[in-house]
């Protein structure tokens, strides 16, 4: 058994999950929207294994290293820590139905590593020999794992939102829309996840400043992916200002929340597309 | 007059203390920050200028476009961003700390009817034994509480946490340390870079802005050299570096392993592993010609560049020289030298001649046969140095601003007052974050307040 099949059951069950969480929209069927989630879980149980295993393998090829260290690897971890998110979510607030809008995330991350990209082992560069990659790595991606969760929850305020406005007078008793949370709840959901995303971005930008200046003498240095990292900050910073004192709640919030995770997804990817820097993943491209 | 001044100063004022500044500069920020990402930054590289019509290049370089995070106009937005955080901060601040020291110990009705959380319990007993039971359970449920007695009846007052309301001027605060830290580091700090050929020393390093900065101490290259991994990728660059004083080695600095990720420091100045290469100046390669049938060798020293004529009319021309081809050919290791042969009377022709493969040098089917044997040229290793007597200030500036934000975003102000009459007690909770989590507390607390006989 190899890691690499591993992450081809992971990419099919989060496939089943989506389709299972899209059945649970359809039917409202309870016990579907269970199945949905478990499957997802699984998932996630495989995908740890796997991640573990690839660890292990990298280590029988005498070039051990955390499996964190190019585009493929980077691609299957961000993915994991959304399905990480969304269980913490979906444990503390039971609102399964976020799945739907989150599982597909992890999803398009698991079918972009698994088809397009390559999945070799490789050494690790002298740049990347550190502890400091893991801390770095980890708090990062965490954060914008959690911002992927936010956005999720800020596409179902907008839908629930507009769906409201539009039947403000006929009594919305079915529907799919009856499944979604009330859209206060999305509200504060939106915020709880940023809640978690903010302090993990601001500890992944100081742990990324610290060995900049251990490897390079500089903490900071204006490449592209630092500078991208500080407008996220920024633009949720925004967010939280304009939540606390201006009372930017609702719909203002969840565009907020959209454009900060499509930043995000610039700083993590655009950065390394279309840009030049420090963080060109190893020969990951 | 005296007037218009005022509330002209007083519109600066209001203007530095607005959170709509804030929000309006945070965007700002991020937003210019996109071009500083987008333009190359410091040396154009010549293919930039190359595409980019000169009034362009003119408009952006009077804006400052290609220095951005240096220019005047983000300084400045920079500045101001401060300012509206301690202008905030100095507006708000006495409003948290009266908050905190004087609270509310005798509940109005006024704040008593918008408190959501409220709960009425029977006391069975006199008013001061209710006022004492009470006092007794929010002392061990809560925290000690503050006890006025206010027209017959009893208040009692306990909170937690109330210091949690400062967490967010303690991130705004770190913000300014790390400011500071970096204005520090700008002022007293510098960067730079060497490169120390193996074998020799520098006292000196060329600093970013051109001068040279006198390090106050030697240091030597004992050696230079690069490991790679069987597929070619490199895996270690490493120098051997000496510290010297006064010409002698310190002790506990003497042939210290130097690489990526693992520099030296010395009195406040660290070199870290950067570059390599090969010194050219002064150094000589050996390369051998023969005749296909083995006969005729001969050795002969050249420099990179140089050519040479053999007695037979072709001509050698040594274009260049690596001391590992890994990284170019994985397939092979060991030195070898890119030469230009022209055969006399042919064109000329460009191949790899290797130090460990004579076998394959033989392959070519030339008349003659090439062989590298080495050089006596030496490598060079190229550190980075920095000197940045402001770090430490952006570390504790950053451990704040993990605590602060630990703080703003996870504690919270919890207060609960009781209200102790003849026959009953009513209690009332507030908290400043996350309503929802107190609401069950408050219910738990008064569940048990149910149970016990008062």
């Amino acid at each position: 058994m190899t890691s690499s099949m591993l992450f081809n059951v992971t990419t099919l069950a989060y496939m089943a999950s989506m389709v299972v969480l899209f059945a649970f929209l359809a039917t409202k069927n309870k016990s579907v929207g269970l199945a949905g989630t478990l499957i997802a879980y699984i998932g996630f149980f495989v995908q740890t294994v796997a991640i573990g295993l690839r660890w292990k393998e990298s280590y029988d090829m005498g070039v051990g290293h955390a499996p964190l260290s190019n585009l493929y690897e980077s691609v299957v971890f961000f993915s994991w820590t959304i399905i990480l998110i969304y269980m913490f979510i979906d444990f503390k607030y039971k609102y399964r139905i976020v799945g739907v809008f989150v599982v597909p995330f992890a999803l398009l991350g698991m079918a972009w590593a698994q088809l397009g990209l390559s999945n070799n082992i490789e050494p690790l560069v002298p740049a990347l020999q550190s502890n400091w990659l893991l801390y770095h790595v980890v708090t990062c991606f965490l954060g914008y794992a959690a911002f992927a969760v936010a956005c999720g929850v800020s596409i179902m305020y907008l839908i629930k939102a507009s769906h409201e406005a539009n039947n403000s007078f006929a009594v919305s008793a079915g529907g799919i829309m009856s499944l979604f949370p009330p859209t206060r709840v999305l509200d504060d959901l939106n915020y709880r996840a940023i809640m978690i995303g903010f302090p993990l971005l601001t500890l992944g930008i100081i742990t990324g400043a610290a060995w900049a200046n251990y490897a390079w003498g500089t903490y900071w240095s204006w490449d592209p992916k630092e500078t991208w990292s500080l407008i996220v900050w920024f633009v949720y910073a925004a967010f939280l200002h304009a939540r606390f004192t201006r009372g930017w709640v609702g719909k203002r919030a969840a565009w907020l929340s959209i454009i900060g995770f499509a930043a995000t997804i610039f700083c993590y990817l655009g950065v390394n597309l279309f840009l030049s820097g420090l963080h060109s993943y190893g020969g990951g491209n | 007059m005296a007037t218009t001044q005022r509330s002209f100063a007083q519109s600066v004022w209001d203007f530095f203390c607005s959170l709509k500044l804030t929000i309006f500069l945070l965007i700002s920020l991020a937003l210019t920050s996109i071009i500083g990402t987008v333009l190359p930054q410091g040396q154009l590289p010549p293919e930039y200028v190359a595409q980019i019509s000169p009034t362009k290049l003119q408009i952006y370089s009077k804006l400052g476009f290609f220095d951005m995070y240096h220019s005047w106009w983000f300084i400045t937005l920079l500045y101001i961003f401060s300012l509206n955080l301690i202008c905030c901060s100095i507006k708000r601040l006495p409003h948290v700390f009266k908050f905190i020291s004087e609270p509310v110990l005798v509940l109005g009705d006024t704040l008593r009817n918008s408190l959501a959380l409220k709960q009425e319990i029977p006391v069975s007993g006199s008013l001061t034994a209710g006022r004492d039971a009470l006092a007794d359970f929010l002392k061990r449920e809560v925290a000690s509480p503050v006890v006025t007695e206010h027209n017959g009846e009893y208040h009692l007052f306990a909170q937690k946490n109330a210091w949690s309301r400062l967490g967010v001027y303690v991130v705004h605060l770190s913000i300014l340390v790390i400011f500071v830290g970096a204005i520090i580091g700008s002022l007293f700090g510098y960067k730079g870079y060497v490169n120390i050929v193996e074998g020799s020393s520098v006292t000196s390093v060329e600093a970013r802005n051109g001068g040279m900065v006198p390090l106050g101490f030697e240091v030597r290259c004992e050696k230079f050299a690069v490991d790679f991994y069987p597929t070619g990728a490199p895996k270690e660059f490493r120098s051997i570096l000496t510290v010297l004083e006064n010409g002698q080695p310190v002790e506990g600095y003497k042939d210290v392993k130097v690489i990526v990720n693992h520099p030296l420091s010395y009195k406040g100045i660290t070199f870290y592993q950067s570059s390599y290469g090969q010194a050219t100046e002064g150094s000589e390669h050996y390369l051998t010609v023969g005749q296909r049938n083995g006969t005729g060798n001969e050795s002969f020293a050249i420099r990179e560049g140089e050519s040479v004529t053999f007695k037979d009319g072709t001509t050698l021309r040594l274009l260049e020289t690596v001391q590992d081809v890994r990284p170019f050919m994985p397939d092979f290791s060991g030195a070898a030298a890119r030469v230009e042969v022209a055969f006399k009377g042919k064109s000329p022709q460009t191949f790899i001649v290797f130090k460990d493969y004579p076998e394959i040098n033989v392959q070519r089917g030339d008349d003659l046969v090439f062989g590298y044997q080495g050089t006596n040229a030496r490598m060079y290793t190229g550190l980075q140095v920095a000197k940045d007597p402001g770090v430490w200030v952006v570390w504790l500036g950053c451990t704040l601003m993990v605590v602060g934000i630990f703080i703003a975003f996870f504690m919270s102000h919890k207060r609960v007052w009781i209200i102790v009459s003849k026959g009953h007690a009513r209690m009332y909770g507030n908290t400043n974050k996350n309503q929802a989590a107190f609401a069950m507390q408050f219910e738990a607390l008064a569940d048990k307040l149910k149970i016990q006989k008062i």
